[in-house]
């Protein structure tokens, strides 16, 4: 009976050697497919088993991590300024996911990241508890303060720009919201995640990249950069062949003014600036053509969807194909063009540093102290324009706001230009206009900033809604805190 | 140390009658007791040490039981090696000791399984039942190893076995079924108390199957006639147990047992080629078993379910699962994968995400979380010794029903590993048993206790120096007493197997 008996045990081990062959190849071969599995919950509770790194602005941490020992979950995220800094940070919550920085920095941030893979492995062997990376932003907090004070309970958003490196300074949404609200799994997070989104203030926006306004009278500016790249105009103080009221070529529709007291018929490139004359833009935009406004608006960046400063921006839109007097609506800001607030800002950066767009970003460097895995090297987006029309355009930005209307921005000891816009929108323009002022200022140690302020429907009465009165003095309060003022 | 000096034994007729130093008979022979009391302070210290693991891990201290879970492993570890020391000792070594350890990492984990708990439903602390459970089952191992005083006794119950393992597992059937139980009608149940009897039948037939071919092997090896190129025995010889056979397999499928219902079928089928020696069983087994498994799958509402979610493990994570789909293979292979090589540590697992299952069917997956791949195969190397180890007894066994017993014993063990073990990890479809001793689960600990002690009785007998009359006359036979064609070869050898 034996002989049987041994091929028995051959079986047996055949069956054992099976099942450690099968084992292998789940726990060796498909493990890391297993264990990231998308219903997996373990990535979950992982991203919150230990502290999370920290999101750094201006020095100080603005997030923390927070010991709550759940059943499920260790720690809990929860953010210093939450509703100052969601822009910037988005949310990372233990039932609703992540957002922002906090989403596409996530690698660095619960330590997963391949390049902190030296760090981990020598904090396991040194004893160390784990912890994930810190990610150091851009933004001044002195400017954030500025433009979230600045908007208060208004709706709207602002971005702050350093012109000569990209580096965004600030960026500010209207309302916003508390991340820390639901940062958690219990029935309370829940309940605060749903009456975010069921708000029809859409707190949960980030009005600064991802939504688009008519630009209005600020889109000027694109304009008067194609007229000077074109050859069109030569100087800021060429008179311009325009009629007051201006009829849109083909129809029979009147573009008008503001006001129709303001001197825009043949008025000079820098009065009608000054004044932001419609007409004349308008007129200069159509025997310009949609197609150079739009070359010339893509090479501020309008058109591109992938402006990541990393989170990425929705795309700024200028028309192709317009009828004329379409795009002479396109010229002043109004029709079908359409920009985030960012885009504005990089417009006014541009402009201010000699025509040369920087690649704006907000984070400077990732990994903690002593153990930096990436610092942000500036670089070039595009030469928007030449040195020579970027520094008429200064000229024209400049006596808006000595001048015209932009006279709430003047900064005492500094060089300030700007562009107000009040954008028309809603269905033959029935919504309360949008509030718009772009600009940038100089101080006297070289230090720069450019700026974008939005306000959607700040005020009640429509005639008291202006760029002018309503964004300029938040962008002034953050360009003074921009430049130290 | 001399309790490891494996010469002394392994040359036949030479061994037998040298004196070596160290805790040998007066023949001889040596017992190895001391290398079981060796390997059982191991195998009580790794579980003890594993339960302060998770204590730190999950309360980061240890944990308040400690001493008492130490002393009380020990002190019933130490009662079994007694009773060994006393009632069997030429018994193998490594059969305690192997038992023990799994027994113990089971109550850990199910222990730690416990303090998870409080995130499920339908959850409840199982781990002091458990612990009871044990202490009756090494209650049971002592009184199998004291009352049984020579494993040819059961021979002479081999018909009163068939009656009982019968009735056994055809008694869950008159029992009302609880949705709890899902789908599987394999309980007794007296109020709150509960027996699986498959797993005691699992012995009883053993030994059933190894009394009756034990006397028809020769018969059946022999008196057969040709048929399709295969040899056929008459009727009247394989007539008895193909009708128990078949019966008992008819009640598990009525009962929807399925992992049972192969167990017994593979048990059989080893049984009966062992016996006969003829390789057309495993023909004959192979093609059964592939009929069998077409006809059940196809009409099994209950069987389709299992083969699916072995499939597509994932399935059941869709937003719109099939209907009764289990999320229980994906989440244990996401968890054996999170485990990765060397596992996330005790305690530090996510365990509980496979459900309450995981203290029965699927400890398996949480071991494999918490231990990794190296702890799975661990344990598969333990699992694998025992079998070894049963399989060695039948071969060094003298009497042709010790070694049938033995064989049928150690099998069934290593398919009910296959089965369980197999099926969590996705390797075959599920089917649904227990993983002896590391499962939660009272019926199964007492019997797998009973079968290591029976297997311990048998090799006892066998490397016991002076054989002992055989309490029924056996038919004459090469495995007889004298040396046939089996013997002499060193391997199976008295005391050879060290």
């Amino acid at each position: 009976m034996n002989k049987p008996i041994r091929r028995v045990s051959i079986f047996c081990l055949v069956l054992v050697l099976a099942l450690m062959l099968r084992v292998n190849w789940v726990q060796g071969v498909q493990a890391s497919a297993w264990a990231n599995n998308s219903h997996n919950e373990r990535v979950k509770y992982d991203r919150y088993a230990y502290p999370r790194g920290n999101i750094i602005v201006g020095g100080q941490a603005v997030t923390k991590s927070d010991l709550v020992n759940g059943l499920r979950y260790k720690y809990k995220r929860s953010w210093v300024d939450g509703p100052m800094y969601a822009p910037v940070t988005g949310y990372s919550s233990q039932a609703f996911d992540a957002s922002q920085l906090e989403k596409l920095e996530d690698g660095v941030l619960s330590g997963t990241d391949s390049r902190l893979f030296f760090r981990n492995t020598l904090d396991m062997l040194t004893g160390k508890p784990k912890q994930g990376g810190d990610v150091v932003t851009t933004i001044d907090p002195k400017v954030q303060r500025a433009a979230f004070e600045g908007l208060g309970d208004k709706k709207g958003a602002a971005v702050a720009i350093d012109p000569r490196t990209g580096a965004i300074l600030a960026l500010v949404s209207t309302p916003s919201y508390d991340p820390t609200t639901f940062s958690g799994g219990s029935d309370s997070d829940s309940k605060a995640k749903a009456a975010l989104d069921a708000d029809p203030n859409k707190p949960l926006l980030n009005r600064a990249l991802r939504e688009t306004y008519p630009p209005g009278s600020t889109f000027k500016l694109v304009t008067a950069a194609t007229a000077f790249e074109s050859g069109k105009y030569q100087n800021p103080t060429d008179t311009t062949d325009t009629p007051n009221p201006y009829v849109l070529p083909g129809t029979s529709t009147e573009l008008k003014n503001a006001s129709s007291t303001e001197p825009c018929e043949n008025a000079t490139v820098q009065d009608a600036m000054d004044l932001s004359c419609n007409t004349v833009f308008g007129k200069m935009g159509a025997e310009l053509g949609g197609d150079k406004l739009r070359t010339q608006a893509e090479k501020f960046g309008f058109n591109n969807d992938q402006v990541d400063v990393p989170i990425r921006a929705a795309a700024s839109y200028f028309p192709k194909g317009s009828s004329p007097d379409g795009t002479a609506m396109d010229a002043i800001g109004q029709h079908d063009t359409r920009a985030t607030p960012l885009q504005m800002a990089m417009v006014a950066a541009a402009i201010a540093n000699n025509g040369s767009l920087m690649q704006p970003y907000l984070v400077a460097q990732e990994g903690s102290a002593g153990n930096v895995i990436s610092t942000h090297t500036e670089h070039q987006m595009s030469q928007a324009v030449s040195p020579a029309t970027a520094q008429k355009l200064q000229q024209l930005m400049e006596s808006v706001v000595q001048n015209g209307t932009g006279r709430n921005a003047r900064i005492p000891g500094a060089t300030v230009g700007g562009k107000t816009g009040t954008a028309q929108h809603g269905q033959d323009n029935s919504g309360l206009p949008f509030a718009w002022f772009v600009s940038y200022a100089k101080g006297a140690d070289g230090k720069q900033v450019a700026v974008a302020v939005v306000v959607e429907d700040g005020a009640a009465e429509r005639n008291e809604i202006s760029g002018g009165s309503l964004a300029a003095p938040i962008a002034k309060a953050m360009m003074q805190a921009g430049l130290g003022k | 140390m001399s309790t490891f000096d494996v010469s002394s034994g392994s040359a036949p007729g030479t061994g037998r009658r040298r004196r070596t130093a160290g805790p040998v008979t007066v023949d001889g022979v040596p017992t190895r007791r001391n290398t079981e009391l060796l390997m059982l302070a191991f195998a009580v210290a790794i579980p003890v040490l594993a339960y302060a693991n998770v204590g730190l891990a999950i309360d980061g201290s240890l944990p308040a039981g400690m001493l008492a879970y130490g002393l009380g492993m020990g002190a019933l570890a130490a009662v079994a090696h007694l009773a060994v020391r006393r009632f069997a000792p030429y018994a193998d070594p490594l059969l305690l000791p192997l038992a023990t350890l799994l027994n113990g990492l089971g109550l850990v984990m199910i222990w730690r399984l416990d303090k998870a708990g409080k995130l499920l439903r339908n959850n409840f602390p199982a781990a002091s039942n458990q612990l009871m459970w044990s202490g009756l089952g090494i209650a049971m191992f002592i009184g199998v190893v004291l009352l049984l005083k020579d494993h040819r006794i059961l021979q002479r119950y081999t018909y009163i076995s068939m009656v009982v393992a019968l009735v056994l597992l055809a008694a869950p059937a008159f029992f009302p079924s609880r949705t709890e139980d899902f789908g599987a009608k394999i309980w007794i149940r007296f109020g709150s108390f509960s027996i699986q009897p498959g797993e005691f039948a699992k012995i009883i037939l053993t030994v059933f199957f190894a009394g009756f071919l034990m006397v028809k092997k020769d018969a059946l090896a022999l008196a057969s006639r040709k048929f399709m190129g295969l040899y056929l025995p008459r009727g009247r010889d394989l007539g008895p147990i193909i009708v128990v056979w078949l019966l008992s397999i008819l009640i598990l499928v009525f009962e929807t047992d399925l992992g049972s219902s192969f167990l017994f079928f593979g048990l059989f089928v080893v049984m009966l080629y062992v016996a006969t020696e003829r390789t057309s069983w495993i023909v004959f087994g192979l093609l059964m078993s592939f009929g069998g498994a077409a006809v059940v799958a196809t009409s099994e509402p209950h069987v389709k379910t299992r083969i699916n979610a072995w499939l597509d493990p994932m399935a059941a994570f869709a937003p719109k699962p099939p209907p009764q789909s289990s999320e229980q293979i994906g989440q244990t292979l996401m968890s054996l994968g999170s485990g990765g090589t060397v596992g996330s540590g005790l305690g530090q697992g996510r365990s509980w995400l496979i459900q309450f299952a995981a203290k029965s069917d699927f400890i398996l997956g949480s071991f494999g979380e918490e231990l990794g791949l190296t702890g799975l195969m661990a344990l598969f190397m333990v699992y694998g010794l025992i079998v070894q180890r049963g399989l060695r007894t039948a071969l060094a066994a003298r009497d042709p029903f010790g070694k049938l017993l033995a064989v049928g014993l150690s099998s069934a063990f290593a398919l009910q590993v296959f089965v369980v073990a197999g099926g969590v990890t996705g390797l075959i479809p599920l089917t649904g048993m227990t993983m002896p001793f590391l499962a939660q689960g009272g019926s199964s600990v007492v019997a797998n206790w009973a079968l290591i002690a029976v297997l311990m009785k048998i090799s006892d007998t066998a490397r016991r120096p002076a054989a002992e009359p055989a309490a029924i006359p056996e038919p004459a036979g090469p495995d007889r007493y004298g040396p046939g064609p089996d013997r002499g070869a060193p391997d199976q050898s008295r005391g050879a197997s060290s």
